[in-house]
């Protein structure tokens, strides 16, 4: 038995699952950015596999496109955990409540 | 014996997702993230897909993941680890994320998504990284444009939200 669509599709599922487990249960801020890019990269597997099963590069793209997104996304969430730290001295996000979120 | 090497790759990423999530220290948790990143790369191999797993390599394990560690250095957040780690929200948290395992465990076993296996395109599979390339630069030529003044924006707004912080220091 050859591997299906279904094996990649579960295994982006599950890292997409602890993705958001991380953010919605982690204190630390730079937990949470991590787990941000867990589920980028289980959503890149995801589109990666679809690109491979239906031999089209079109998914393939999609996915340079998303890990230059993810770039740009780390590089502006961590520049802002630097301007907060430095105001605040804490990284913990439900210490972080000025705008009553 | 394909089939082998997914298994190998697909359990040590869960499991050092998991670990990710689950450690104490955020300088171990950018470490199993390293080699989460290493083993999604394999799958890209797996998945015909050298260009991939050449761009996860550099990209995350070289760049990204470089930029957390240097954050958590520069930060020392590791000092205050001995306290609470999980927030307060545990419950509806957890709720959620059974709810999300159900459903998408309902659509995923049940064979709704669900693709066959094209045939393949051998000149696409053996020259991946030229056809993307060509692909690229003729009917993606438009995106590449807005992606690369997104990562200028990106990369000025990184500095000069660290920069204006150090600027009212140094007056102040």
């Amino acid at each position: 038995m050859a591997l299906t669509l279904t094996h990649y599709l579960v295994l982006s599922f599950i890292l997409f699952l602890v993705g958001i487990a991380g953010v919605l249960l982690r204190r630390n801020i730079i937990i949470v950015l991590m787990s941000l890019e867990l589920i980028f990269n289980s959503v890149n597997i995801s589109l990666a596999a679809f690109s491979y099963f239906l031999q089209n590069l079109n998914g393939t793209i999609f996915v340079v496109f998303s890990i230059t997104i993810a770039a740009a996304e780390a590089a502006i969430g961590l520049a802002i955990l630097v301007a907060v730290y430095r105001r605040r001295q804490t990284a913990y996000v439900d210490e972080l409540d000025e705008m009553r979120g | 014996m394909e089939q082998f090497f997914f298994y190998m790759f697909a359990i040590a990423a869960v499991v050092s997702a998991v670990l990710v999530i689950s450690v104490r220290n955020p300088v171990h948790s950018a470490f199993y993230l390293i080699v989460c990143f290493l083993q999604v790369a394999a799958i890209y191999i797996l998945l015909r897909s050298p260009f991939l797993a050449a761009v996860q390599l550099f990209i995350y394990v070289g760049a990204i993941m470089v930029l957390f560690l240097f954050a958590v250095l520069v930060l020392d957040i590791g000092r205050e680890q001995f306290r609470e780690r999980f927030h307060g929200q545990t419950v509806p948290a957890l709720a959620a994320i059974a709810g999300l395992f159900v459903v998408m465990g309902i659509l995923v076993v049940s064979g709704k998504i669900t693709a066959p296996l094209g045939p393949f395109d051998e000149p696409a599979l053996m020259k991946n990284t030229e056809v993307i390339g060509k692909s690229l630069y003729t009917s993606y030529i438009f995106p590449f444009e807005i992606v690369s003044i997104l990562l200028l924006i990106a990369l000025i707004g990184a500095v000069v939200l660290v920069m204006s912080g150090q600027g009212k220091e140094n007056k102040g």
